[in-house]
């Protein structure tokens, strides 16, 4: 029993299950989930669909968050993705063509990946703080997005493009099966090869890691790119939903929720070990959190207080300082430095 | 004379480690009185006690006759105990003045007066005999300069009971440490009690009046440094500790190297500006190269050139006879160099990662992250290792930080043994860990050389590096002063007697 | 600056003394320097391209129409210069406007609605300064749930804009200074430039400010040094949060509307004007004057754009994150040099 509430997963899912369950008392078919027109429908499909978005942006974060960093430019390169998907599919003779799509598609996941290697070598060659390094792209990259929609609300009519967003395969929402593609594609990256454990490994400590030959420089590099890929996938998803390209509102503060999502999985902010598993589950709870909002009937903006509030808790627990100040775990030895600090002579 | 600073039976005490056990330490007005001992004497945590960084778990402290215990520093430096730490505590974005003064400008109507506080940050350098633009901002001005301003700061607040200076002189050239003892000498004069801590014994020898010795958290003595001479101070420091280590036998010295072709490294004038001057070394396969010297002496910073922890700017260095720029650990290790640091907790394992993550992760590193280790191959290579050193508790799966400094050494080890290395260089393996792993990292090593790997095996105990090695290179003062080959007419004394200055007794 | 005098006793202390102090210009001008050569090109540009930008109006109105946030990043600057950084802030006007609006429109009398809204802003920081101090939270986190906190309590409150018929609000909002040619300022204008001069004053003149300084060079070297840093940290945060909601107060003037939604994004204008200006991210270098040019050059690159007529307004966006480059990038230059 004791080993089930240690996992670091018990209190997240606890948090999912509780939320969902208090949805039953406003409304009583939540967990029904309907057949029509060969769709699956009810309301834990529209969880999963919706979080198809915050799962791959909260992927990419916690790769780049195991390695100690942070990645603040995730939504505007959403919006890059979804704004140049679109304009590209207007020039398009035929947006119905599968074929010219995919190109499409494949451009905007490109230009993606180059704005990755900026943030990366920023962070890995310059040697800028993650968080200012990203904050260039962050400010800068809505700027380039309304650039390319030419401050428009680009609307698209293209039958393949839709599919991304709101399509279905075998009943199942084609995002949520994007989403899980890349749930099982980063955990192969990550498990069946090394690099997460280099990654939690330069996380755990640079110095070391240097020491015991490991290459992070590349690896750092690798991080961003990787994030700004999905978040690139995840613009695709949101403007294919929504059969535009809004550059104001596509992933607007997904940074924040992305960043909340890790740190509720687990995953500490300073870096070290990661557990792609909870960020997923992080970010189901956060659209569980929207849309129950909604079926309750408050505003979906006073999910704010609660995230703060969740924000807060979990901040504390993480903390150290908190943990010796309420719990006296390492009694009264130092006052100032940190309690474990080496004897050293 | 009455004793400005008196401290009985102090005791400190972290989870899992004593640093000091009942000790005592006086300071006497007017005397500069040096610190010594290796690491993990208790040298600094003594300094974190006297300037209330630390609070005691036992013990008295008196200053001036008057019972004392500080609640922090600022309690320590307004009681009149002042502290100039070895890497300077100042703030290198403001200026040299504001350095002096900050916390206690002069004011007026709360407001700083700027010319007043230039015009004193004057006058209190000038008594340091330094004249410089005190507007200037601190980083502008050389490690010397601000360790100067450091000592102004230090002793301007004019009621200055103690000094102490925390390895001050470690990185000053000869004639900036002239100038300090000048006027380390002067404020003596004044009254002030200076309390010295150097790793440089001739520095030591030439300032301090008295000196206290401690070694692993106990007091050894006080001592006239006059009464003192330098070999003894020096086998005070470093003690022997045989009791648990006479099981492993004369090993390695019998089995000496016949032949020798080679050398897996050749290091010519080698050297890195402020970290170690230009040596010679060779080393050979299943030779067992030990350095020796105090904490300081550069032992460190050798062992890091040549595994391409530093890049070396001066000299060649020839591996199997050809060539090479080691840029970084990872050319290193593609020539089959391994590493392991002194810096057990930073830079060497990963807390958060387990025994088997930690062990693996070298290896790993040297195949790059797309060639994972098969799982089964990790196991079989962790199990033989975790068998093969002891380690406990044998479970792959803990995390490393919860393990004994001993067999967090051991992890270390291993991690470079599965690389298979032909050179193994290990930089204080036996610190800090308890008698018995000791032992059995001294075998280890043994065995090692014997399978014909090569290892450079740094210590600041003699007996153990007497017992393990072929040939020994003892530094002194950032220079390789001596290479001995380890035979009947080398013992502890011999290489005291290298290490404290050529001394004799 | 550099000049060394020869010392009273020179022949020991050459050694120690000659050649070893480095030449190089002021480094902690460099920035700002920078931004005020900026500035004058883009007036300069401003002026030779487009008619009557050279009014005076044109150039005062950059300053009414900018005041509030000119009042936030002189918050954000006291937070940048220890090292630390506020997403809150935007949040808090919102949080400001919302409440301001509400009691006001409720029939609360101005004189209390005012205090008490800068007291709201003025405790969330302290709280978040607290948090920050005590349980040694990342600042970037704890300001997160103060921004998520600030904003869902605004949006709590109303999440319709509400306008303020509030006679002082409007009084206060129309008040404009004139002088003799016929241009003005706001009221607006007044305050900030008030909180400007304090927040320089207090910055070079007093211990607080100083200390702020000494934190931001090296926060373990100025707790060694004695000085009091959690205090000063904790000092930092609050008084971001009360710069916030004054801006907010100056934000609901300006507007004479309270909306849960305003200020949405203004934390990174207010960041970006304080780096813009020269302060750096890593604290311990800059002065209030500079971000005053930063706000300056964020409000010179809006009028270009609408004197410009064809260029829209997402390359305001564009230039900001461009110089935000430029600069982290000079700053990096300067710091290594420095090193």
């Amino acid at each position: 029993m004791t080993n089930l509430v240690r996992h670091r997963l018990f209190w997240p899912t606890v948090v999912l299950v509780v939320l969902l369950v208090s949805n039953l008392i406003f409304s009583d078919n939540f967990f029904r989930i309907t057949l029509q027109d060969g769709h699956l429908y009810g309301s834990l499909i529209d969880i999963l669909r919706r979080s198809a978005p915050l799962v791959l942006v909260a992927l990419g974060m916690t790769l780049v968050i195991s390695t100690g960093g942070i990645d603040l430019s995730v939504g505007s390169v959403m919006a890059i993705s979804g704004a140049l998907a679109c304009l590209l599919i207007g020039d398009l003779s035929n947006p119905d063509a599968v074929g010219p799509v995919l190109l499409v598609i494949g451009a905007a996941i490109a230009l993606c990946l180059v704005f990755g290697l900026w943030n990366g070598f920023l962070v890995a060659v310059l040697g800028i703080q993650p968080i200012i390094a990203t904050l260039i792209l962050m400010v800068a990259g809505r700027g380039v997005a309304q650039l390319i929609t030419d401050g428009q609300i680009l609307n698209v009519h293209s039958a393949p493009y839709r599919v991304i967003g709101a399509g279905y395969f075998l009943g199942v929402p084609v995002s949520f099966l994007i989403a899980a593609v890349a749930v099982g594609l980063t955990v192969a990256l990550t498990r069946r090869t090394a690099l997460g454990l280099l990654l939690e490994s330069v996380g755990g400590s640079p110095t070391a890691s240097r020491l015991a030959g490991i290459r992070a420089r590349r690896i750092t590099i690798m991080v961003y790119v990787f994030a700004a890929a999905f978040a690139g996938v995840a613009g695709l998803i949101y403007s294919s939903d929504v059969s535009s390209a809004d550059s104001n509102a596509a992933g607007n503060l997904i940074e924040l929720n992305a960043i909340l999502a890790v740190v509720l999985g687990g995953t500490a902010l300073t870096g070290g070990r990661f557990s792609i598993a909870g960020s997923v589950l992080g970010a189901v709870i956060i659209t569980t959190l929207d849309i129950t909002a909604v079926s309750v009937g408050v505003p979906v903006e006073t999910t704010l207080l609660f995230k703060a509030v969740v924000v807060i808790i979990l901040c504390l627990a993480q903390s150290a300082t908190f943990r010796a100040k309420v719990f006296g775990r390492f009694g009264s030895g130092s006052r100032s430095g940190s309690p474990r600090a080496e004897v050293a002579a | 004379m009455a004793e400005q600073l008196k401290m009985t039976g102090i005791k400190k005490v972290f989870p899992g480690v004593v640093a000091l056990d009942d000790v005592d330490f006086r300071l006497l007005p007017g005397e500069i009185h040096a610190l010594m001992g290796e690491n993990g004497a208790g040298k600094s945590t003594l300094i974190k006690v006297l300037t209330g960084v630390y609070d005691i778990d036992g013990g008295d402290i008196e200053l001036a006759g008057q019972k004392v215990r500080f609640t922090g520093p600022l309690q320590a430096q307004q009681a009149g105990i002042s502290t100039v730490y070895q890497e300077v505590n100042l703030c290198p974005n403001l200026s040299v003045a504001e350095n002096i003064f900050i916390g206690r400008e002069p004011r007026k109507f709360g407001r700083i007066q700027w010319s007043e506080m230039r015009k004193r940050a004057q006058v209190s350098l000038a008594r340091l005999d330094l004249d410089i633009d005190v507007s200037a901002q601190l980083d502008s001005y050389s490690l010397a300069i601000q360790q100067m301003v450091a000592i102004a700061r230090a002793t301007d607040v004019g009621t200055t009971k103690v000094l102490i200076l925390d390895e001050p002189t470690s990185s000053l050239d000869a004639s900036e440490v002239e100038q300090l003892f000048t006027i380390m000498r002067r404020l003596r004069d004044e009254g002030v009690a200076i309390l010295f801590v150097s790793h440089f014994l001739d520095q030591v020898y030439e300032i301090a009046d008295r000196m206290t010795v401690l070694r692993n958290g106990r007091l050894i003595g006080e001592y006239r440094t006059a009464e003192l001479p330098q070999m003894q101070l020096v086998s005070k420091m470093i003690g022997k500790e045989l009791e648990a280590l006479e099981q492993i036998e004369e090993h390695a010295r019998e089995a000496t190297v016949t032949e020798r072709g080679t050398p897996i490294v050749d290091a010519r004038e080698l050297g890195r500006t402020g970290a170690i001057a230009p040596f010679d070394l060779t080393i050979h396969a299943g030779e067992v190269v030990g350095l020796a010297g105090l904490l300081g002496s550069g032992r460190t910073e050798l062992a890091r050139l040549l595994f391409g922890a530093d890049r070396p700017d001066h000299g060649a260095l020839l591996i199997d006879g050809k060539p090479h720029t080691v840029k970084a650990p990872r050319e290193a290790m593609a020539e089959g160099i391994a590493f392991s640091s002194e810096n057990r907790r930073t830079e060497g394992i990963i807390g958060e990662l387990t025994v088997r993550e930690n062990m693996i992760l070298a290896m790993q590193a040297a195949r790059g992250w797309t060639r994972p280790i098969p799982r089964r191959k990790q196991d079989e290579l962790v199990d033989r290792y975790v068998k093969a050193l002891q380690i406990r508790p044998a479970d792959p799966e803990r995390l490393v930080r919860d393990l004994s400094g001993g067999n967090q050494q051991k992890v270390l080890l291993a991690r470079w043994l599965i690389t298979e290395p032909r050179l193994l260089i290990i930089d204080e393996p036996t610190r800090g860990i308890d008698v018995g792993a000791k032992a059995e990292i001294q075998r280890l090593v043994a065995q090692l050389a014997d399978g014909g790997m090569a290892v450079l095996f740094v210590s600041a105990e003699l007996e153990e590096v007497l017992r393990l090695s072929h040939k020994i290179e003892v530094l002194r003062d950032r220079r390789l002063v001596e290479e001995l080959e380890n035979g009947d007419d080398v013992d502890a004394d011999r290489i005291m007697q290298t290490i404290a200055g050529g001394a004799t007794t | 600056m550099t000049v060394v005098t020869t010392p009273p006793t020179p022949q020991r202390n050459r050694s120690l003394l000659g050649g070893r102090r480095v030449y190089r210009p002021n480094t902690k001008h460099i920035p700002v320097l920078a931004t005020l050569a900026l500035l004058i090109v883009m007036y300069s540009i401003g002026v030779y391209n487009y008619d009557s930008f050279g009014d005076t109006q044109v150039f005062l109105n950059i300053f009414v129409d900018n005041a509030f946030l000119l009042v936030v990043a002189v918050g954000m600057t006291f937070v940048i210069l220890t090292g630390g950084i506020d997403l809150s802030v935007g949040a808090v006007i919102a949080l400001t406007t919302t409440v301001a609006a509400t009691l006001l429109t409720a029939g609360w009398p101005a004189g209390v609605v005012l205090p008490l809204v800068l007291l709201i802003g003025t405790v969330l920081g302290l709280g978040m300064g607290a948090v920050i101090h005590f349980f040694k939270v990342e600042p970037f986190i704890a300001t997160l749930a103060g921004m998520f906190l600030a904003r869902g309590l605004a949006l709590l409150i109303n999440r319709n804009s509400i306008p303020i018929t509030n006679d002082f609000w409007t009084q206060m909002a129309q008040k404009r200074f004139r002088f003799d040619d016929g241009v003005f300022i706001s009221l607006n204008v007044v305050i900030a430039a008030v909180v400007v001069l304090i927040a320089a004053l207090v910055l070079a003149w007093t211990r607080f400010g100083r200390n702020v300084y000494a934190i931001g060079g090296n926060a373990d070297s100025a707790l060694l040094m004695g000085l009091p840093v959690g205090r000063t940290r904790i000092a930092v945060y609050t008084l971001s949060g009360f710069c916030a909601s004054l801006g907010g107060v100056l934000y609901s003037f300006y507007t004479s509307s309270g909306y849960s939604l305003h200020g949405q994004g203004l934390e990174l204008d207010a960041i970006a004007a304080v780096v813009i200006g020269g302060v750096l991210l890593t604290g311990g270098s800059g002065y209030v004057l500079g971000t005053v040019l930063g706000v300056l050059v964020l409000g010179l690159i809006q009028t270009i754009i609408t004197f410009q007529g064809d260029l829209n307004s997402w390359w305001t966006r564009i230039v900001v994150g461009i110089l935000l480059f430029a600069f982290i990038v000079l700053q990096r230059l300067v710091t290594r040099k420095a090193k």
